[in-house]
């Protein structure tokens, strides 16, 4: 019983979330909305209903009979798209928010990294922000006193820990934020994609630091959209989808559940044109309204075939110049590459179109991948403006190649996305034998 | 099964507090295998949504005391970093106040002043009132201007508004600098009723707070209650007898007006530093009580509101 360092059981949570927003047909009605409103709200109220929730009708579990046990020790990942109840399982676990059900039990201290330099005021030193941010935190005066120093050196900042810290340059006060943060030391730490932060060298430290504390028997709950990181840190991991726990287990085993069983791999035709986009501001002067894969009858893409894909787009206006773009993303969301088409198409309004985008020679290693495409026009000189955009589309996987080339076959996750054609290797000098 | 029993525990200093805690709720056979499994033992949280009305954890909070300090510290800090006059400021807003009050109660409308010269009868007053005033609007938004605070990182909650008024305090001994310069001035001798005046601070603190916890919890949902606080304190101050005794008010009825704590506090002040003879005790006693009432719905109130903070706020 000892040995278990968490143990979370039917936990949910429910959230009250805006209902879309009541459309005012006339003038008249928007100022006796305007005028009753405040009225109808506060009769509401009095009336007993639930005060939070009074205008908020849809409700949302963000997280639902989510059960699951970790030991002490135990660095798990927790993985899942976006909206999969990641970050609203650490605030539980952090006690920052309270659970709609279930239950809860911890054994230590909870730290959470979920975001660093929280608390930290702009007027004060950097030392009087040591001691202010480690109060919040939850450590004691004596505690931070013993601890300054390593702060101090942790973070670089011995120049300038009696200056504002608003004068220090944001990677500064980050290091600082986060050596503070680190210096916590609790029995569990809460760690979410922290790590992204800060220069490459820091990044190295910040990397050290938390090997160290695994070193040291704590345990570690590390949330990331990035499963290479999560995959390099942790060896077992909780993947969550919609507010449920639907796998857990070896990382290894989680991340291939998360990239086979959540990404619809059989489709090759897409049909946008009602999906809601994720930048609802744009003008859809021209819209997707199809994409396809159209050389492959599934989406297993032989390495270095070539690779076709079908555009259908729609002019709702008249456009004179407009180009495509497409990025390429690995499935752990990694990106890999981006591409501008020309920009000489033309469109009618009402008009619908059809183009096919040729890919030749993109060097892609085997693996999963995903694209977003864009239409827009203008480039970094003139102004850019994009008319619609698409995103998480084109799943498709590339194929080890058969026959002898086996290079490509054997292909590990650290050498990148990109298998760079065959240089040409010549020798230069001649030693001579004698 | 020990676990079970330790319900709730934080400890920053495991090493200490939490064996006394355990050893106090577990049965004698579960005590040898903490005794000697190790002697670092450590915290227990058990989290579960919690119903209704909900304990008030305050030995957390009391855990949690040298947040408050830092807490309030940092308010002290910052309160008048790039202001030219600095903490100026608090002597400032009461001194002018007391001005105006002298020229146009005392001088114009002539209003009674128990025979005291009117500038030092009313600022006696002021000084607790704004002390009061700056309390109740300060922590009152403060627990949303805390939101990045609130969002991500746990601590009681009620370390910020409770922070914010004892800020004050510092306020509050710069303006009562003045207010013994100007008992100088008018030749008033403290009497040993000075001895009251902590206690009387204290009083002010607690009607403040409790009015603050209110106000700071419906301020997360309703941020009306930003508009409400200017008018509250404004008629608040006219309901408190600073430009006026409250001697104006026959004997039974004084008592009742006790009921708005200010009038304990304000009145306490005046007998203790001027002597008026008006002796106050009925009307503190009113007062205390009102202002104890106060803060424990204050408190119950903000408690039982903190769990939606982090998601409304």
């Amino acid at each position: 019983m000892s040995d278990i360092s968490i143990t979370v059981e039917h936990l949910g949570k429910l959230y009250h979330i805006g209902r879309r927003q009541e459309k005012y047909k006339t003038l008249r009605d928007s100022i006796s909305g305007a005028f009753l409103g405040p009225f109808r709200r506060a009769g509401n109220l009095l009336r007993g209903k639930a005060a939070g929730a009074a205008e908020l009708d849809e409700i949302l579990w963000a997280l639902k009979d989510v059960s699951f046990e970790i030991k002490q020790g135990e660095v798990v990942g927790i993985i899942g798209s976006n909206g999969a109840g990641k970050s609203t399982l650490l605030k539980i676990l952090s006690r920052i928010t309270e659970p709609t059900e279930g239950k809860i039990v911890i054994h230590g201290r909870v730290g959470s990294l979920l975001e660093v330099g929280t608390g930290f005021h702009p007027e004060l030193t950097g030392r009087e922000n040591i001691y202010l941010n480690g109060a919040i935190l939850g450590m004691r005066r004596t505690e931070i006193d013993n601890k300054f120093d390593e702060i101090v050196s942790f973070a670089e900042v011995e120049k300038f820990i009696d200056t504002p810290v608003k004068h220090y340059s944001s990677g500064m006060y980050l290091r600082l934020a986060f050596a503070v943060a680190a210096h916590l030391e609790p029995e569990i730490l809460l760690v979410d994609e922290v790590l992204a932060v800060g220069d490459a060298s820091f990044q190295k430290k910040c990397l050290g630091k938390m090997s160290d504390v695994v070193k040291e028997g704590r345990t570690v709950l590390f949330v990331s959209h990035n499963m290479a990181a999560v995959q390099q840190l942790t060896r077992t991991s909780l993947l969550l989808h919609r507010g449920k726990l639907i796998s857990q287990g070896k990382t290894a085993d989680v991340v291939k559940h998360y990239m086979s069983a959540l990404i619809n791999c059989s489709v090759t035709v897409y049909d946008v044109e009602n999906t809601p986009r994720r930048y609802r501001d744009l003008s859809r002067q021209v819209e997707f309204l199809t994409v396809e894969l159209e050389n492959h009858q599934t989406t297993l893409v032989p390495a270095d075939a070539e690779i076709l894909v079908r555009l259908t787009v729609r002019g709702n206006e008249y456009v004179d110049k407009f180009r495509f773009s497409m990025s390429i993303y690995r499935a752990d969301n990694t990106p890999v590459g981006n591409l501008l088409g020309p920009e000489i198409h033309s469109i009618k309004k009402g008009e619908v179109a059809t183009f096919r985008m040729e890919l030749h020679d993109l060097g892609l290693a085997r693996g999963m991948y995903y694209c977003n495409l864009a239409i827009g026009k203008g480039n970094y000189l003139s102004k850019r403006t994009e008319f619609d955009i698409i995103n998480d589309v084109l799943y498709f996987e590339i194929m080890a190649p058969g026959g002898e080339d086996g290079v490509m076959s054997e292909w590990y996750p650290s050498w990148g996305s990109i298998r760079f054609k065959e240089p040409k290797i010549t020798r230069i000098a001649h030693a001579c034998s004698g | 099964m020990i676990l079970g029993y330790v319900k709730f525990l934080r400890c920053v200093n495991p090493g200490k507090i939490n064996y006394v805690i355990i050893r106090k709720y577990m049965k004698t056979d579960d005590y040898h295998i903490k005794e000697e499994g190790k002697k670092q033992s450590v915290p227990t949280i058990i989290i579960t949504p919690s119903r209704g009305w909900v304990s008030l954890k305050l030995h957390e909070l009391w855990e949690y005391r040298e947040l408050i300090y830092f807490l309030a510290w940092r308010d002290i800090k910052v309160r008048y970093k790039q202001t030219v006059l600095g903490a100026a400021w608090a002597i400032i807003q009461p001194f002018f106040t007391m001005m105006v009050f002298s020229l146009f109660f005392g001088k114009l409308a002539r209003v009674p002043s128990d025979g005291i010269p009117y500038p030092i009868f009313s600022y006696a007053a002021l000084v607790p009132w704004t002390f009061f005033a700056n309390g109740l609007s300060q922590a009152s938004n403060s627990v949303v201007a805390s939101s990045n605070l609130i969002k991500k990182i746990y601590f009681p909650r009620l370390a910020i508004p409770i922070a914010t008024v004892l800020s004050g305090v510092v306020d509050f001994i710069l303006a009562f600098f003045m207010l013994t310069g100007m008992l100088f001035y008018y030749g008033y001798v403290p009497t040993i009723n000075l001895i009251w005046l902590p206690l009387l601070l204290l009083l002010a603190f607690v009607t403040s707070l409790g009015v603050s916890l209110l106000l700071s919890a419906m301020n997360v949902q309703f941020r009306d209650v930003r508009y409400i606080i200017p008018f509250l304190t404004q008629l608040w101050l006219f309901a408190t007898p600073i430009a006026y005794p409250s001697s104006l008010l026959s004997k039974p009825w004084q008592t009742l007006y006790g009921i708005n704590p200010m009038v304990g506090v304000v009145e306490g002040f005046r007998w203790a530093l001027l002597g008026t003879n008006t002796a106050p005790g009925p009307i503190i006693v009113v007062s205390s009580l009102a202002a104890l009432s106060l803060l424990a719905g204050g408190i119950f109130y903000f408690r039982r509101m903190e769990k939606y903070f982090a998601d409304l706020v």
